[in-house]
């Protein structure tokens, strides 16, 4: 790979042994897929925050960055916290773990991070504009601003996202260059898809399917970014899908070589199925909304079903500090309070220890959710679409 | 068989071989090793000393923490072997130095087959 005077002297350890060791890591992943160069990134967004994702390792890897002195280079968000940074306590998350967590979230702000924590950058005040080469790592929010948006990024693992901030720059390979950002596989839908649990089902079945591939949708009649927020973060999930074009919908769609691809046809019958595939249980202990992160409009559709109802069970709806100051603002938060639910910000269902809460059946209307929360919660899922998530608890 | 070498070093062991990607954040245990994705084929297996065989990554970009986490757990596979490895299983065997190669046509090798992984010769011998 080429590498200017500046990053040679990098590599030569001549700006110090942090930046030595995570240029190198770059410099092994460029010359491992083929970069020829390395590119500056406008921003990054950094996966592995949650105490319960990175562990012992992960936080000691973390504080000896920070204290070697290690600084970000370009704005830098972070991905959900394992507990609501505020207002955890209350929310009854254990005293140990938030421990660990707070000092997780120190070492990054030693670093210059920004401490707010989301899986939705591009809601909270990190948005990247078209074709703009970008460092992000949370797969759902690396398929939104390479899908949605037409950013640039690859799928960057925690580490590697990290380096990229501190380094400023990343290796220009796979979904950086035009020609790897073409589709190789199309999808058409040939069913009405009406609630974001129905783009999450489609996406879970498309991720099962196509693994890493970028798929070409036709035959989505409308979707709105919430939606689109659903499809992509379940293909990432139950697959490696990191970008997709759709008809009409995506801003590379028109731009994109999509004659003579392979079709998967995708009806009523499969999404019915990958609903029951998805349900592992019956009447959750509690419902959790919100994953990825809870868009405003989400909220004060939640706020509007919960309004003058009285949950005999809990619904929590996680999202970003930025949503739920607005919803703190406009009153949903007061409405959801006095129902009986809970706005919880900074985390989520899938990287909060909610299975040491007492919690042995989750209700979701996400894809992803459903997907990992067998696994890593080890929690029964009931997958369904919000209303009768939210019948369900009143 | 000749691939592309991922991260450097040499290992021997016992193949573990899985058909389907492995996501290894919510997919494998941090502190045991052991693979806990409901109905992934290699569900209850612990891949501990193994030399790991899978076709890719998948899944959450965490996983490259988790595959340092579990070589720091004393749990981790002492290879990888992938037909295409992506980025995140990338970062994580080369921040935590165990040896991978790529491009290699993992269906010739079976389940419980020993193997030698010279990765710094991108070699893969099945014994």
């Amino acid at each position: 790979m080429y590498l200017t005077k500046e990053e040679e002297d990098i590599l030569d350890g001549g700006k110090g042994e942090v930046l030595e060791r995570l240029f190198r890591l770059l410099v092994r992943l460029g010359d491992i897929y083929g970069a020829e160069k390395m590119i500056p990134v406008g921003s990054v967004q950094v996966a592995g925050v949650s105490y319960k994702s990175v562990g012992d390792p992960g936080l000691a890897f973390l504080e000896d960055m920070a204290s070697k002195g290690a600084k970000v280079k370009v704005l830098t968000y972070l991905n959900p916290a394992g507990m609501d940074l505020e207002n955890w306590e209350k929310l009854g998350f254990p005293k140990d773990f938030a421990k660990n967590q707070i000092r997780v979230m120190d070492a990054f702000k030693k670093m210059g991070i920004v401490v707010t924590s989301t899986c939705t950058p591009y809601l909270a005040g990190n948005l990247p504009r078209f074709r703009e080469h970008i460092a992000w790592s949370e797969s759902s929010a690396v398929s939104f601003s390479n899908s949605v948006i037409g950013a640039r990024t690859n799928r960057e693992g925690g580490p590697s996202a990290l380096a990229a901030a501190i380094c400023g720059r990343t290796p220009n390979y796979g979904l950086h260059l035009w020609e790897k950002r073409q589709p190789n596989v199309k999808i058409n839908i040939d069913a009405d898809l009406s609630f974001s649990s129905d783009f999450g089902a489609l996406g879970y079945f498309v991720g099962k399917q196509v693994k890493n591939k970028i798929p070409y949708f036709t035959g989505i009649k409308d979707a709105n970014t919430d939606q689109l927020k659903a499809l992509g973060a379940a293909m990432a999930a139950s697959g490696a899908v990191a970008l997709y074009h759709a008809e009409n919908l995506t801003p590379e769609a028109d731009l994109v070589e999509k004659n003579g691809l392979e079709t998967i046809n995708v009806s009523k019958k499969e999404l019915d199925e990958t609903y029951e595939k998805l349900n592992s249980g019956k009447d959750p202990d509690i419902v959790i909304l919100g994953c990825p992160h809870a868009s405003l409009r989400e909220i004060s559709s939640l706020a509007d079903k919960l309004k003058g109802k009285h949950l005999k069970k809990p619904v929590w709806i996680c999202t970003s500090r930025m949503m739920k100051e607005a919803a703190d603002r406009m009153g949903f938060t007061e409405i959801i309070e006095k129902a009986g639910g809970s706005i919880v910000a900074d985390t989520c269902m899938v990287v909060s220890p909610i299975e040491r809460m007492g919690y042995k059946t989750t209700g979701v209307n996400s894809g992803k959710a459903a997907n990992y929360l067998p696994g890593f919660c080890k929690q029964d899922v009931v997958f369904a679409n919000i209303d009768k998530l939210v019948e369900g608890q009143a | 068989m000749n691939g592309r070498m991922i991260s450097p070093g040499t290992a021997k062991g016992v193949a573990i071989v899985s058909t389907e990607p492995i996501g290894f954040y919510g997919g494998i245990d941090i502190k045991t090793g052991i693979v806990i994705e409901k109905d992934h084929p290699l569900e209850g297996k612990s891949v501990k000393n193994k030399i790991l065989v899978f076709p890719c990554g998948k899944g959450s970009t965490v996983g490259s923490y988790v595959i340092y986490g579990l070589k720091k757990n004393g749990v981790a596979p002492a290879g990888i072997i992938n037909k295409e490895t992506e980025t995140i299983v990338a970062t994580g065997v080369i921040l935590a130095g165990i040896p991978c190669i790529d491009q290699i046509d993992i269906e010739k090798i079976k389940d419980g087959d020993a193997v030698l992984l010279d990765a710094d010769n991108a070699l893969v011998t099945v014994q």
